[in-house]
């Protein structure tokens, strides 16, 4: 017997059942047809300025920074302005999406660079697909518009959240997905950020910037 | 100690050893102090807690109730992915997929993100008897795998390390920097080892993660942490494989965040890790980076046994190490003394079902049965009693030590008898307290050693409850 047949058999003879019975099928497959949702805390939910509120405020407890914008055109002046503030130089790399690139970053000092990241940028910037206010969570998908590598590998990530894509709660990510990809479908990587990369291991002291981004800087898009 | 070679049947000794090691008890001070209070101030903070444990609770029992449909439903979306699923019945043949599966692409470096499955099947030691150089990237993984050491907790493996002994660890592994750098705060060695770390994560051409999750809806596996470390572990190099037991399974996305709300309240005590990291098959065609292939491998290792039986409970477990946090035997002797790879109470159920009870039998016995464990279990996994069916069937295979097992036969005797039991305990503590009463204390007593060796035992004051209660009321009922 194949160790896949194997282990289902040790599981069905422990369990007590075929695997055939129609009732149990049915089942699984309606649970993962509806989806049910289970206890949902209320602290995300509000109307949208409200949950944009809760979302800014626990993405501070999480120690990122945030900025607000009124429009998408402000966006690289405000990143300008963060990377003068943290002396950092003014270089940004980030990917092909739309939104970023139709922003005007010719009019600041900034030097862009397109494409996934191979560990030499000292910043990035991503457009969030979703930010989740009940903990301050980005949600940041993969494909050629915000390649993976740049969630990691530079020491300082800014991302871009329009405020309409800013949800109450995970579940509210997942039916986004649902109806941008396809019920049961999925990008290759879908990266849920909380703050910046963080290690207590040694004697439980926690420290910023371990694997990834020491720094999270998050700028809200208000008309977005 | 590797997961090969456990000592859990010379818990005992270890225990010794444990209690006598000065820089391992200083260090045991940090669990005491930071994990309790960080999970009841992140707990305080969610009204909803208490349902989402029953919510957590219910789904797993719900998916092991369907694991095989579960399993095959998993699989056939993983398989659109272009994933590749391999089960493996056995440790042994766990390590056998992984090793040939980096054989066939000629490896020679393959990164690590933290994996408790990784340490139970031994693939570390595999790996490098194969001739491939197998890096630990998170950070307390790391450090205890330059010691040479297995963890002693499950999310914090080298808590038992204090700052100076890491620091003398990297001057040791890390002869191309400086010897004279400063390195006195935890704050450099987190700078050094991220360095270091960031050539093997470019230059690897394996990465291999765990999973918190297998999602059967999607055929996503999902990791939690805080580092960022098993990221870059899978997305740097051309293959990615994922190692997770069985029991990982859950329906769809919605069962996996309601899991996810109690699962770092009760690990750290944040709301959310950092990085909680949804990966879904290869690369796409049109995808700039990402590992080329992705692999998962499945491992029963016993674990579709304990379906149906006592122990299907600890099946709910999800890793968060709340119950070693809370556990006063943990506090005293810290994880290495259990012997193998999972500690504290969650460990002492879990170990004798993985390495049988002949070896592992000793561990249930590590309990006080204060109930500390259940309370904070997000999963509310009744260890306490499950260690009590282990205590049971250790008496009953006449594996418990003689001297438990006399010693309780001459109580039984007594016990059995109340007359003869309220007159030889009457005579007892009248002696002791005559013999006790010029220093209240006794710092020696024979037959009792293990008990005065740590701390002096108080003196009777002459008369028993029994009779003290007889005394008072007039009557035992």
């Amino acid at each position: 017997m194949s160790p896949r047949n194997e282990i289902l058999a040790n599981i069905r003879a422990s369990l007590g059942v075929t695997g055939t019975e129609a009732t149990r099928r049915l089942e699984v497959d309606d649970r993962i047809q509806r989806a049910p949702a289970g206890v949902i805390p209320a602290r995300g939910q509000g109307d949208a300025a409200a949950i944009a509120a809760t979302f800014k405020l626990e993405a501070e407890r999480a120690q990122a920074s945030v900025a607000e914008v009124s429009r998408a055109a402000d966006v690289p002046a405000e990143i300008a302005r963060y990377l003068r503030d943290a002396n950092l130089p003014a270089s940004l790399r980030m990917g092909e999406d739309p939104r970023l690139a139709a922003m005007p970053w010719g009019e600041t000092a900034i030097e862009v660079a397109r494409g996934p990241s191979d560990g030499h940028d000292l910043n990035g910037a991503s457009a969030a697909f979703a930010a989740v206010a009940e903990t301050g969570t980005l949600a940041l998908c993969s494909g050629p518009e915000n390649p993976t590598t740049i969630n990691f590998l530079p020491d300082n990530h800014i991302v871009v959240v329009f405020a309409g894509d800013i949800v109450a709660d995970y579940e509210n990510v997942w039916k986004k997905l649902r109806a941008g990809y396809g019920k049961g479908v999925m990008p290759r990587t879908v990266n849920l950020v909380t703050g910046p990369s963080r290690s207590a291991d040694i004697e439980q002291t926690l420290l910023l910037g371990a694997h990834g981004p020491r720094r999270l800087h998050i700028v809200i898009v208000r008309d977005g | 100690m590797s997961a090969a070679a456990p000592t859990s049947s010379h818990f005992k000794d270890n225990v010794h050893e444990a209690l006598r090691n000065a820089p391992l008890q200083k260090a045991l001070g940090h669990v005491r102090a930071n994990f309790i209070e960080r999970r009841a101030e992140a707990v305080r903070r969610l009204p909803e807690f208490e349902r989402l444990r029953d919510s957590a609770r219910d789904i797993k029992d719900h998916t092991l109730a369907h694991l095989d449909l579960y399993l095959e439903a998993y699989e056939g979306k993983l398989g659109e992915l272009g994933g590749q699923l391999h089960y493996a019945l056995t440790a042994k043949d766990a390590v056998d997929v992984v090793l040939s599966l980096c054989r066939e692409r000629g490896a020679k470096s393959v990164t690590k993100g933290k994996s408790m499955i990784s340490e139970e099947i031994g693939l570390n030691d595999a790996l490098e008897s194969a001739g491939i150089e197998a890096i630990e990237t998170d950070l307390g993984e790391y450090i205890i795998q330059l010691r040479g050491e297995a963890p002693s907790h499950i999310i914090a493996p080298a808590v038992h390390v204090n700052g100076e002994e890491v620091a003398e660890e990297f001057r040791r592994a890390h002869l191309h920097l400086p010897a004279g750098r400063d390195l006195s705060e935890p704050v450099q060695l987190l700078a050094e080892a991220r360095g270091v770390l960031r050539d093997k994560f470019l230059n690897a051409d394996v990465g291999i993660t765990g999973a918190n999750f297998l999602v059967a809806e999607t055929g996503t596996s999902i990791i939690v942490t805080n580092e960022g470390n098993g990221d870059l572990t899978q997305i740097l190099p051309k293959v990615h494989i994922v190692i997770a037991s069985l029991d990982k399974i859950v329906p769809t996305l919605e069962d996996a965040a309601q899991i996810l709300r109690v699962l770092a309240r009760s690990a750290t005590g944040q709301d959310m890790s950092v990085y909680t990291t949804l990966s879904s098959g290869p690369r796409r065609p049109t995808d700039p980076d990402g590992p080329e292939e992705y692999h998962v491998v499945l491992l029963d290792n016993g674990r579709s046994l304990m379906l149906g039986g006592e122990f299907e409970d600890m099946l709910r477990c999800i890793r968060c190490g709340a119950c070693m946090n809370h556990c006063p035997v943990y506090h005293a002797v810290g994880g290495h003394a259990y012997g193998w790879v999972y500690p504290g109470p969650m460990g002492a159920v879990l170990t004798p079902t993985l390495i049988g009870v002949a070896e592992g039998g000793q561990l249930p016995n590590a309990s006080t049965f204060c109930g500390r464990c259940e309370e904070v279990c997000p999963v509310r996994i009744p260890l306490p009693k499950m260690m009590r069916h282990w205590r049971e069937r250790e008496f009953e295979r006449h594996l418990s030590p003689a001297t438990l097992r006399y010693g309780l036969a001459f109580w039984a005797f007594f016990a059995k008898r109340p007359t003869l039991y309220r007159f030889a305990s009457d005579i007892a503590m009248r002696a002791l307290s005559l013999v006790g009463r010029n220093k209240g204390r006794f710092a020696a007593l024979p037959l009792a050693g293990a008990w005065t060796r740590y701390r002096d035992f108080p003196a009777p004051q002459g008369a028993t409850f029994q009779s003290r209660w007889r005394a008072k009321s007039g009557r035992v009922k």
